[in-house]
């Protein structure tokens, strides 16, 4: 059952171009992320009077926004901001999720009704819609974009987590370590959770990208981490009245997250045709 | 099938209430005084003490949720904070204008991704599979809000084809850049599905005897395939539409359409609280609605699942 491991599906990537340059752009991206920041020449919130509005060039490789900051380093710098959120989002809802899917799952009967009830109603809210809910009733920020995230997400894990459960918990290993003695605990998350991960990789993968779309429209529509500092969906929102004039203050950080949130999403359905065995041909 | 319908419908009341809960909670969650917060700054008292009254906020948690209740019950939502207009009147007003908008780009999804679909499953393998399938990553990976913004520099501002933004009284020309900024997510998953139920069905038997007989190829895929494949794209589709109200937001705001999701981001940027919980609730129940709906005609169209004695 482990030897998906063994058969790293990232060591393999070369027969899959588009996962393999999906791989390098988030390798770069996550580099960017830690040591980016150091390496540009702008402070990301210097405000440059001089130099508004400039058009890509020598000194400004993506050119500056309307009050004359260096686009590419808040570019670089919101790649933080949005990995930051995206994956710790996706932590901490498919943490939340495992631990109510497996006691779904595993408890069966009134838990289980009480559970999916709460799964269901969460998941009765078209999601932007309940992050907005949450985010204003917040004072807006990091942890408060993170929160809003987690909170729209984890019900969609939990019910895929419990899924998994009700077909784990009926293997006849389930039943022969129970019968040595096992505690509940361990056959849960020592017996159960290894065995539900692959899948579990899968569905996080493919739900990093949304997460990252999902900040970038909570930072649009100003319940994100707030200016000044650079997020990719407050650019794009701070600088939209300059579209026609300035198009580069807009398209550049709306390229970074498209591009960032592809290649999530071909690295995801790569993991998915890979690991899930109802994808695999 | 009516004691099916009966059944769904009947569970549609627990989660109505659980969304009613969330909304309570967040609420309750709001900075400053909620009762001044419903009724609005400018309230009169008798309004001001009508709704203490109703809402009983000394009263314990779930008294004061059995007020909020029968206020809903009621179709009071609160007022905003900055207008002083009743927020269901409000909803009411903008509704039609998204819903306008939600059907075109429906229309555009479905049209543009059951194509897109039938074409990557037929050639399979072929650049325009592959094609199909860079449009159906993509669709799913750009941010609203920035399609909207690229279409319209492209589209409206450097070749001049189309109006930047408004509603031109209701003419068609402004409706084509919201709706084709709203429909493309959907377009890429209605793309992704009919591929994936397309070549399932044209690995049946039953493709195989059309075949046989001697049927034009063209009448084989959309009489035989496509049919037989519509179920989980309808489904896809229905459940898309009551989830519309979630990009409308982002698409509204750019395009200047007045309906609810620009409504929403005023209350946002206000931080008007009756406003936003109103559309946030309204979005819900909406969302829940198309559910059942969607549910109800699955059960309806697919005779299999009708046949199937019910559990």
């Amino acid at each position: 059952m482990k030897n998906w491991l063994k058969e790293n599906p990232l060591t393999d990537l070369q027969g899959n171009l588009p996962a393999l340059l999906a791989a390098v752009v988030l390798a770069v991206l996550v580099l960017t992320a830690f040591i980016g920041p150091f390496l540009v020449s702008h402070d990301p919130l210097a405000i440059d009077l001089d130099s508004l509005r400039r058009p890509p060039g020598r000194d400004h490789l993506l050119g500056t926004d309307s009050i004359g900051r260096d686009i590419l380093s808040r570019i670089v710098h919101g790649a933080r901001i949005s990995l930051a959120v995206g994956i710790s989002a996706t932590l901490l809802s498919l943490g939340i999720g495992v631990v109510f899917g497996l006691f779904a799952g595993y408890f069966g009967g009134r838990t289980d009704l009480v559970l999916s009830q709460v799964f269901d109603i969460f998941l009765a809210f078209p999601s932007l819609l309940l992050a907005i809910g949450i985010g204003a009733v917040m004072p807006p920020g990091l942890s408060s974009a993170m929160l809003a995230i987690t909170l729209v997400s984890w019900a969609g894990f939990a019910r895929l987590v419990r899924g998994m459960t009700l077909s784990i918990k009926e293997q006849t290993y389930i039943e022969a370590s129970r019968a040595i003695g096992a505690s509940t605990g361990r056959v849960l998350f020592r017996h159960i959770l290894p065995n539900a991960l692959p899948l579990l990789l899968v569905a996080g993968s493919l739900r990093v990208g949304g997460f990252i779309l999902l900040e970038a429209a909570l930072s649009f529509l100003g319940l994100g981490v707030q200016p000044p500092a650079p997020t990719w969906g407050s650019m794009i929102s701070l600088n939209r009245m300059y579209i026609n004039s300035a198009p580069w203050m807009v398209i550049f950080p709306g390229l970074a997250i498209s591009v960032t949130v592809i290649s999530f999403n071909v690295l995801g359905d790569y993991l998915r045709d890979r690991l899930d065995p109802r994808f695999r041909a | 099938m009516l004691s099916y319908l009966v059944k769904r419908v009947l569970l549609f009341i627990p989660t109505l209430l659980g969304i009613t809960i969330i909304t309570f909670f967040l609420m309750q969650a709001l900075p400053g005084d909620p009762v001044q917060t419903m009724a609005g700054e400018r309230a009169d008292p008798e309004t001001l003490a009508r709704i203490r009254a109703e809402l009983g906020v000394d009263r314990p948690l779930p008294l004061q949720y059995a007020g909020y209740l029968s206020l809903l019950a009621r179709g009071e939502l609160g007022r905003s904070l900055y207008t002083n207009r009743r927020v269901a009147d409000d909803l009411l007003q903008k509704f039609p204008n998204t819903l306008k908008l939600a059907l075109a780009a429906i229309l555009f999804a479905s049209l543009g991704g059951i194509t897109l679909g039938i074409v990557s499953a037929v050639r399979r393998g072929t650049v325009w599979d592959r094609l199909a399938s860079i449009l159906s990553v993509g669709g799913i990976s750009l941010p609203v809000f920035w399609l909207g913004l690229t279409l319209m520099l492209v589209f409206a501002l450097w070749l001049r084809w189309l109006p930047p933004s408004g509603m031109g009284g209701g003419s068609p020309a402004y409706l084509i850049l919201p709706a084709v900024t709203l429909g493309t997510y959907s377009l890429a998953y209605v793309a992704r599905i009919t591929r994936a139920s397309m070549m399932e069905a044209l690995s049946q038997p039953y493709v195989a005897a059309a075949r046989a007989k001697g049927l034009r190829e063209s009448v084989v895929i959309m009489k035989h395939a496509l049919k037989n494949s519509l179920i989980p794209i309808v489904t896809l589709i229905g459940l898309d539409l009551g989830s519309y109200l979630n990009g409308a937001v982002l698409t509204e705001t750019i395009f200047g359409w007045d309906g609810l999701g620009r409504y929403a981001l005023d209350g946002i940027m206000k931080r008007d609280y009756p406003v936003i919980m109103g559309v946030v609730l309204f979005g819900a129940v909406v969302f829940v609605a198309m559910n059942v709906l969607v549910d109800i005609s699955y059960h309806y169209l697919d005779p299999r699942v009708r046949v199937r004695p019910e559990s």
